[in-house]
């Protein structure tokens, strides 16, 4: 499976996220899934004249493109042009070049949230017009549309993230080349489902925290980061616990909330992001699958039983109470 | 007179395009062109003070933990807070393990590829360049890329995960490290160190760092030509011509970086310029920065007493896009440090440091492909063994980070240092929300358009004077000079 990956309106955070996949040869590591690379801007030989060749040619169909991964929001801005982001050396805007290029491509890839939803190129007042490949935040749409179908049937694959997490996408492609990734593998917003069918909060360190509703109330604090701190890895897409980032991290592990980044919109959480929304004390966003009363009567009933050491720790950087030692064996 | 407009580059973070005027071979004349704009300056104008957090880092994939360091320090700057000293050192291991990390990514990913290409095949080292540098297959771009891989498993650590790292707070980092965790990083400083010494330099960490002079520079090429990638790289910018090549504007601005808990800069400011009699360190005077719009598809500030429009400090800086401006050619701005052009990167930290090679270095050839590329060398085996240390001044248990309420209204400035250069945040907070946000990041200056007196920025000026062969549409002596400044376009084009 060849590949195409070209960069629209985002950080690069993605491409240099990729490049944190856990291997000790990362070119190998696609060769090894067969998968070989037409063109990517950080990581090629060609440059310049030779590029916009390789680009007409996929664009014309002489060159057959297998997958097209765009990371980085479209830029339909100023007044639709698309001259807010011009494909350098092209005089054409990088919106014209990507309608071309999904026309030919077997699978067409959004690289991270930008490409996926619009992502934070598409905050505040969203000054460049910015969109996903095929959605607008949670709209389908996009610069592609709603009916856009990839050569293969499939729609754009949203592999959403801020920056998203390297496995995610070579796991993803790594199937794709594999033809072994269904319409059946996507969630209701075209994510992989290996990744989003699990929570944040799934592998959380703080869970036992969680258990007892012993709370962190500042940064770098132990405890959870629900009930005040922003956090919503109950109610997020992602195995980010699960699946490590960078060796041995997660934002959770990193003492920071969960702030969605694989959710379309989650760039304008209508509050601080630091700070949980409440109403009367209570938390807005509580688990979206259990009810909300229940939730209420476990959460006061948790917190009476919380033990000593759990709340001390919750508001303290490091262990202040250790776990009693036994003088007698567990029973 | 022909006119070359080269797109796009690659090998660079984010989008570039460069338009030549070539006479006799040689470039005359350069525009530099970032042809994306994403307009961060508008995105957090209105935006509750402390959410700049998530938004900086997104500036930039490549320097996110620089952009979330001056966007904490403009922060903490506001709140008139310090984080504690076990904060400081895990922020600085936090932006140090991103910079180093950046100065090997970009030797070995960016930069030498372009050794490989056809243009130079019947140079006698061109079979030893492909078989190291050539991006799909290089052995040591492979082993490269590796050891960048576990050197940011540091961040797993320390910040949670990178690039958006969100554990840098005004009042230190969020992620205390236990005294277990600081014996595994150590193993993990010491398998980087490993690498450099092995496979950059095939010498000691402190041997590299402490090379004085040219003579010495040339003494311990000679003595092993082939061994280690730095000395290598002699070889192929001697017989290239590196040293000439991409000469800048003999200013170069350093904010400094790293702060220790006695209140010192482990790197220090300054700005550095070229005089007839010798070179001399001015103070850094962050009130004489300004930016002008003058050739930037931006609105340009108020005209002044003579009519022109005035180049504005960043406290009142405008960022509102004008796409239809006549005579403008980027998104950038250019930013000037009392009205000249500046270079900022590792070239200008080492210069303000006074670091005797590369200072004789510049002295003879100017601020140059080689001094650059040999300064970023210099640099990752000068702080990596500062990392050991404030990895080791770590005290498990005392406070990685303390309250740092927010003011409602008042103003912060965070300067810090990215691998590239000099990168500044000013912030205007008013009833709690930015009433203005203004980034100039170290690429603004290295990439920077003329300005309304017509000057060329840095990179403009660098390229005249690069040969261009006979037939070469995206001339190689144009890349060399390009990616010696290890340009970052998204961080340029916030």
């Amino acid at each position: 499976m060849n590949l195409l990956w070209l960069q629209a309106g985002g950080c690069g955070g993605c491409s240099m996220s990729l490049l944190c996949a856990d291997t000790p040869d990362w070119h190998g590591q696609l060769r090894a899934a067969d998968i070989e690379l037409l063109w990517h801007p950080s990581l090629s030989l060609a440059s310049g004249a030779e590029v916009l060749e390789l680009l007409q040619r996929c664009a014309d169909g002489r060159q057959p493109l297998d997958a097209l991964c765009i990371e980085g929001a479209l830029l339909r801005g100023p007044h639709g042009t698309g001259r807010f982001h011009v494909l350098a050396g092209t005089g054409v805007p990088m919106i014209d070049w990507v309608r071309r290029l999904a026309a030919r491509a077997r699978h067409v890839l959004a690289v991270g949230s930008c490409a996926a939803w619009g992502g934070v190129t598409a905050a505040g007042e969203n000054p460049t017009d910015a969109c996903g490949l095929q959605y607008e935040d949670e709209r389908p749409g996009g610069l592609l549309g709603a009916e856009f179908r990839s050569a293969s049937g499939l729609p754009v694959i949203n592999i959403a993230g801020c920056p998203t997490h390297p496995n995610w996408v070579l796991d993803t492609l790594a199937a794709l080349a594999a033809d072994s990734l269904a319409a059946a593998d996507l969630d209701a917003l075209a994510r992989p489902r290996f990744y989003a069918d699990q929570l944040v909060h799934h592998g959380c360190t703080r869970n036992e925290y969680y258990e007892f509703k012993a709370s962190a109330v500042k940064p770098s604090d132990l405890g959870c980061l629900m009930e005040h701190m922003g956090c919503k890895g109950t109610q997020v897409h992602a195995d980010c616990n699960i699946r490590l980032w960078n060796g041995e991290g997660s934002c959770t592990r990193g003492g920071y909330a969960c702030i969605a980044c694989t959710e379309p919109g989650f760039q304008e959480p209508g509050h601080a992001f630091a700070q949980t929304p409440k109403v009367a004390g209570i938390p807005i966003g509580l688990p979206t699958d259990m009810p909300k009363a229940w939730f209420i009567a476990l959460a006061a009933l948790s917190k009476s039983a919380t033990p000593k050491r759990v709340r001390d720790n919750a508001e303290a950087d490091h262990l202040l109470q250790k776990p009693a030692l036994r003088r007698t064996r567990l029973k | 007179m022909s006119r070359l407009i080269v797109g796009p580059f690659n090998r660079v973070e984010g989008d570039l395009e460069v338009t030549l005027d070539v006479a006799d071979g040689a470039v005359r004349a350069a525009h530099v062109n970032a042809p994306m704009y994403r307009g961060f300056e508008q995105i957090l104008h209105g935006k509750l003070a402390h959410d700049a957090l998530v938004f900086v880092p997104r500036i930039c994939g490549i320097c996110s933990v620089s952009q979330s360091v001056a966007g904490a320090r403009a922060l903490a700057d506001l709140a008139g807070v310090r984080p504690p000293p076990n904060g400081q050192h895990a922020i600085n291991l936090m932006l140090a393990t991103e910079n180093l990390a950046d100065h090997l990514t970009h030797f070995y990913a960016f930069f030498m590829p372009d050794f490989c290409r056809p243009v130079y095949a019947d140079r006698p080292w061109h079979g030893e360049a492909r078989r190291r540098y050539l991006p799909e297959h290089g052995v040591q771009t492979r082993q490269a890329l590796a050891a960048r891989q576990r050197a940011f498993t540091l961040l797993g650590t320390l910040g949670g995960k990178w690039p958006h790292t969100q554990s840098i707070e005004p009042g230190g980092s969020t992620r205390a490290i236990d005294a277990a965790e600081r014996v595994r990083l150590r193993a993990k400083l010491r398998e980087w160190r490993a690498f450099l010494e092995q496979q950059l330099f095939a010498d000691t960490l402190e041997r590299v760092s402490g090379l004085d002079s040219l003579a010495g520079l040339w003494r311990w090429h000679a003595a092993q030509p082939e061994a280690g990638d730095l000395r290598f790289f002699l070889t192929l910018a001697r017989d290239t011509g590196l040293a000439g090549l991409g000469l800048g504007p003999g200013r170069c601005l350093s904010y400094g970086t790293y702060p220790q808990p006695d209140g010192t800069l482990a790197l220090p400011a300054g700005v550095w310029q070229q005089q007839p009699g010798g070179a001399q360190v001015l103070a850094l005077q962050p009130e004489a920065i300004s930016e002008d719009a003058s050739r930037s598809w931006l609105e340009s500030g108020p005209a002044g007493a003579e009519g022109a429009a005035v180049a504005l400090h960043p406290w009142s800086g405008l960022t509102r896009p004008a796409p239809d401006k006549a005579d403008a050619y980027t998104w950038n701005k250019a930013p000037r440090w009392a009205g000249q052009v500046v270079e900022t990167g590792a070239l200008a930290r080492q210069l303000v440091a006074g670091q005797p090679l590369v200072c004789e270095a510049v002295a003879l050839h100017g601020c140059s492909v080689l001094t650059r590329v040999l300064a970023r060398a210099l640099e990752l085996a000068q702080v990596l063994p500062l990392m050991e240390r404030w990895l080791q001044a770590i005290q498990p248990g005392e406070a990685f980070c303390v309250p740092a309420p927010l003011p409602d209204a008042g103003r912060g400035m965070g300067l810090t240092e990215a691998a590239r250069g000099s990168l500044g945040h000013w912030v205007v907070v008013q009833q709690g929300r930015i009433a203005n946000y203004q980034i100039v990041a170290p690429t603004s200056w290295n990439f920077a358009p003329r300005d309304a007196a017509g000057v060329p920025g840095a990179l403009e000026q660098a390229l005249v004077g690069a040969p261009v062969r006979a037939g070469e549409d995206t001339p190689v002596a144009v890349q060399h000079v390009v990616r010696s400044f290890d340009p970052c376009m998204v961080c340029t084009v916030h």
